[in-house]
């Protein structure tokens, strides 16, 4: 009994150590709850945050592009997208069997929507098919009972109303490129977002993209959403208004026809662009589609290269077009006079090398004004060699050769204005005395883009200022443009313009005599231009062969400036045919309806703008 | 020496002065404690009866009546059967060890369909309070001296050495630590001398490198990922990870009830079983966490104060067995859902959704009741 009881001591005793080493373990777990849910809190109230509440973008829409008259020419169109949330349905093989018989449904679709239902959440909405046309649309709607978990989800894309007719100038809109990833815009990331890759589109991104909203909603950890917790809407870009005349535009791209080149219109008192067409072009909204890359590859080998920007990134030789720019240098230096001839007998002689007129039997003796309506090569070759292409080039810089117009578009190019210092820079070599003879009739060296062409032919029009073209006139741009004073002499002016004026309205002799504008007060000044594209051998001349004879690519560029109306002018239009001939035959016909169509759409333009003319400019 | 008749024994007790010296206020603080289980639980569903809270009603039912029913059997019956149920919950054991080897893949329960009840019977939760019966039992039998000589350490080694082993096979590792743990305190409690005790601890650290070798790629792979669980945020760190968030989230006073962002928004895990804690420290705070450690406090002193009352070895024993064996459910969990100690997968008693573990603790806690109530009752020490 004695033993029992110290038993039971030894009993108690032992309880109550292990009574003391639950107290210490309760101290403890006690102590972790303190420090869990008093001390690191606020930290865990964070994780739980993050982990519940999901940031989603919202969207912005994109700017509205239009013309001048304000009509959309990108813009952005409701679309109508098929989605089908599986666990909404009981299967979906049977539903899609049943979208199947509504609308257009490949089998590929319905397998592609059947391995990404098994793949993911069954609540995560699976796209079934983009870009339903709203018969499709109400077709669905009026079958919803029967189609449990269908969805139809609108979005916006964008939309070109007038498919390839302004491609050039508003550019297309595309994926997200890998570069444009690195900017860091958290929109860039959202799938199917689309930024502009090229013209407008591209060069006012920034202003037409607007910005992204928000949405805070609460997931679970499937990241199914709950509830949305807070909302703020995206803010729609910027609309961008262009100078553009879709009126001219058009007309002017029907008046080009199929052939591959370019027409640029400039008011040649503000520089506004009023059509600016290379052909042949593309449908940018392909492009925002997704191009298949057997089109995308017909697009880039195609030979008349209809990506490309023809009225900015085309370089052509400027060809007698560019007979004006030598004649001002002459007259500017004093060189010669309206009154000095020169003898033009087919064929200039320098050193031991011979230079020919077009004309094969030579103009005779030939006055300036002549030269420039006849398009005498041999006057030109005798002045610049005086002249020298030092000067020309100065001049030819004058009147906007050689270095790109800054107009809001992509891939300008700068052309090319050869000198003795470039020559001996970039090529190593001395300036020898012929190929001053070559760029005397835009030859040779020397490259220019149409879009330069219609400047030369605005600044010869506007005779004040260094008129720069411009194609964006929103509120992003101030609408009062400011030119440096062109600073040359009208004397000079005059005889050139006189020059212009005959070879388009003198019936003798007048290259262009032919596409002049009959109407009265809108007649037209111009010059004409053939660009040779390969060296014209002996065999050649002797073979006087019919255009019909020579292969596509060997012809020659058709090229014609202008500007209208004679009296008061403010249009200056550049044509530039690739391969199309002879300037006075093809390119000449083409300015020639451009510019009378712009004189009688003035009407329809006047009354909104005739703020736009200069101080001091006569109209 | 025990006669079959009598329907409460010889003891001398009516089923009146048995009634009377029941613990009703152990059942009181149960039904508290199960109470706020069924809060928890109703929480869980996202405010609905099903699919939990109701069957954990019914199972707490079914054991206040158990618990009842043993709290009244004559106290040296159950000191007569003690071995019996040890082996009859070994065979249970030894049942699902060779139908998982027979090739149904490791299985831990045994599927058991009554009319209208249907669970599934986990052998190794019935043991847990079969080897506290049986140690009870042995060291009852042995006096003061008899229990310090080392031959009496062979027979509680076994004891506790098969179905350890059994378990470890399974594998379970919670439930293992859990018998070994109960075993060596019934141990310490009978007074083996303490030098067994020391002389253990210095086996157990020589022999880890051993016992690592011996678990499973996952259970290495918990203990591994309980050091660092930011190394594996969506694997098997996972589970700590987020049950620290929504402890921590929940902050002093909580969410509020229903509000859990963490375990409604499914990032906790098993918020019903091994994770409920951690849902109730969410929604109610680190008050409603001391609250329930605050009863589970009450229900272990009072267990306490029952194994101290009792009058015979075995009762000592099997009283302090059974609060032994439920405080280590409620440390184990606790620790592990506040990130203490890894994964292990036990549940927190009371308040966890499963039928096996309230069954076998409303079972522990009708022994508890049964030692109160027979506390002064003497029990022979030989094996009648």
């Amino acid at each position: 009994m004695r033993q029992d009881i110290d038993h039971r001591k030894q009993f108690t005793r032992r309880a109550l150590f292990l009574a003391g080493g639950q107290v210490v373990l309760v101290s403890g777990l006690v102590g972790r709850l303190y420090y869990l849910q008093v001390v690191e809190a606020d930290t865990y109230r964070m994780l739980a945050d993050d982990n519940r509440i999901n940031m989603r973008l919202l969207p912005p829409l994109r700017g509205r592009i239009a013309d001048r008259f304000g009509e959309g020419i990108a813009v952005n169109r409701q679309t109508y997208q098929l989605v089908l949330v599986s666990e909404q349905t009981e299967s979906v093989a049977d539903t899609l069997d049943h979208i199947a018989a509504l609308i257009d449904l490949s089998e590929n679709d319905i397998r592609w929507v059947l391995k990404e239902t098994s793949r993911r959440s069954d609540f995560v909405p699976v796209t079934v098919r983009e870009g339903l046309s709203w018969s499709e649309v109400t077709r669905i709607e009026v079958n919803l009972p029967e189609l449990p978990g269908v969805l139809i989800e609108e979005g916006q894309s964008r939309f070109y109303p007038y498919g390839e007719l302004v491609a050039h100038v508003t550019g297309y809109v595309g994926a997200v490129s890998e570069a444009e990833l690195m900017a860091s815009d958290p929109l860039l990331e959202l799938p199917g977002f689309r930024t502009g890759k090229n013209g407008v589109e591209k060069i006012f991104e920034t202003e037409l993209r607007g910005n992204a909203g928000t949405r805070q909603v609460e997931v679970n950890a499937f990241g199914r959403v709950i509830r949305e917790i807070a909302r703020q809407d995206a803010a729609t870009g910027e609309d961008l208004t262009l100078t553009i005349d879709m009126g001219l535009q058009g007309f002017a791209a029907r008046t080009l026809g199929e052939e591959a080149g370019s027409v640029v219109v400039m008011d040649l008192l503000n520089g506004d662009v009023l059509a600016l067409v290379s052909s042949p072009a593309f449908d940018p909204n392909a492009f925002n589609q997704g191009l298949t890359s057997e089109a995308w590859q017909a697009l880039l080998n195609d030979p008349k290269a209809p990506l490309i920007n023809k009225a900015i990134a085309g370089q052509y030789p400027p060809g007698s077009t560019f007979k004006m720019i030598v004649a001002m240098a002459a007259l500017e230096m004093g060189l010669m006079t309206t009154e000095d001839t020169v003898y033009c007998p087919g064929h200039y002689t320098l050193g031991n090398h011979t230079f020919h007129c077009w004309r094969r039997w030579g103009h005779g003796d030939v006055g300036m004004i002549e030269a420039l309506k006849q398009s005498c090569d041999v006057y030109f070759y005798d002045v610049a060699h005086q002249v020298g292409v030092d000067k020309i080039a100065e001049m030819a810089e004058r009147f906007g050769f050689g270095a790109v117009t800054d107009i809001e578009l992509t891939g300008e190019r700068a052309g090319l204005v050869p000198t003795k210092a470039w020559k001996e820079a970039v090529l190593g070599e001395a300036w020898l005395g012929g190929e001053t003879l070559n760029v005397a009739i835009g030859q040779g060296h020397m490259l220019s883009t149409p879009m330069q062409l219609a400047v030369m032919a605005a600044r010869i029009g506007n005779g004040a200022s260094k008129v720069m073209p411009r194609i964006a006139r929103s509120t992003m741009r101030p609408d009062v443009p400011f030119f440096e004073t062109l600073d040359i002499a009208p004397e000079i002016l005059a005889v050139v313009r006189e020059g212009m004026v005959a070879v388009v309205n003198d019936p003798v002799g007048g290259t262009a005599y032919r596409a002049r504008i009959e109407d009265e007060g809108m007649e037209m000044a111009g010059k004409t231009g053939t660009a040779q594209v390969r060296r014209i051998t002996t065999a050649d001349r002797e073979a006087n062969r019919e255009l019909e004879d020579i292969p596509w690519v060997e012809r020659d560029h058709a090229l014609f400036v202008a500007y209208a109306p004679l009296h008061a002018p403010r249009y200056a239009c550049a044509v530039v045919i690739e391969h199309g001939g002879s300037g006075s035959g093809v390119a000449a016909p083409v300015a020639r309806d451009v510019l009378r169509e712009a004189q009688r759409r003035q009407s329809v333009r006047w009354p909104h703008e005739d703020t736009n003319r200069l101080p001091g400019q006569e109209v | 020496m025990v006669a079959w008749g009598g329907r409460f024994g010889p003891d001398g007790l009516s089923l009146t002065e048995k009634l009377g010296a029941m613990s009703w206020g152990l059942l009181a603080l149960l039904l508290l404690t199960a109470g706020m289980g069924f809060a928890m639980l109703y929480s869980a569903a996202g405010g609905e009866l099903r699919p939990w809270a109701l069957a954990q009603m019914i199972r707490f039912a079914l054991g206040l009546a158990l618990l009842l029913s043993i709290a009244l059997i004559d106290i040296s019956r159950i000191h007569r059967f003690a071995y019996v149920i040890y082996v009859l919950a070994l065979v249970l054991l030894i049942a699902v060890e060779v139908k998982g080897s027979i090739g149904m893949g490791a299985q831990r329960w045994i599927e058991i369909s009554l009319p209208g009840f249907h669970f599934q019977l986990q052998p190794s939760e019935i043991m847990k309070i079969a080897l506290v019966l049986a140690m009870a039992r042995y060291f009852h039998g042995l006096n003061a001296e008899q229990t310090r000589k080392w031959t009496s350490l062979i027979v509680p080694c076994l004891l506790i050495g098969v179905p350890t082993a059994l378990v470890m096979r399974q594998p379970d590792l919670g439930t293992a630590v859990m018998i070994v743990a109960g075993g060596v305190t019934l141990m310490f409690l009978a007074g083996v001398a303490l030098r067994w005790f020391v002389g253990g601890a210095l086996v157990t650290l020589g022999s880890l490198p051993v016992a690592w070798s011996l678990l499973h790629e996952y259970q290495k792979q918990r203990v591994l990922t309980f050091w660092d669980p930011a190394s594996d945020p969506l694997g098997a760190g996972y589970h700590i990870t987020q049950s620290k968030i929504a402890l921590g989230s929940g902050g002093l006073f909580g969410k509020g009830f229903l509000e859990g962002t963490q375990s409604h928004l499914s990032f906790l895990p098993e918020k019903q079983t091994d994770f409920i804690f951690t849902m109730l420290a969410e929604e109610l705070g680190m008050v409603g966490a001391l609250l329930l450690i605050t009863l589970y406090l009450l229900i272990i002193a009072y267990g306490f104060g029952v194994a101290l009352r009792s009058s015979s070895q075995f009762g000592r024993l099997l009283a302090l067995g059974v609060v032994a064996t439920f405080s280590l459910y409620v440390f184990i969990n606790i620790a592990m859902v506040t990130g203490l100690i890894p994964v292990v997968g036990v549940p927190l008693p009371l308040i966890s959704y499963g039928g096996t573990v309230m069954i076998t603790l409303m079972v522990g806690f009708g022994l508890l009741a049964n030692v109160n109530v027979h506390r002064d009752m003497p029990i022979a020490r030989g094996s009648g």
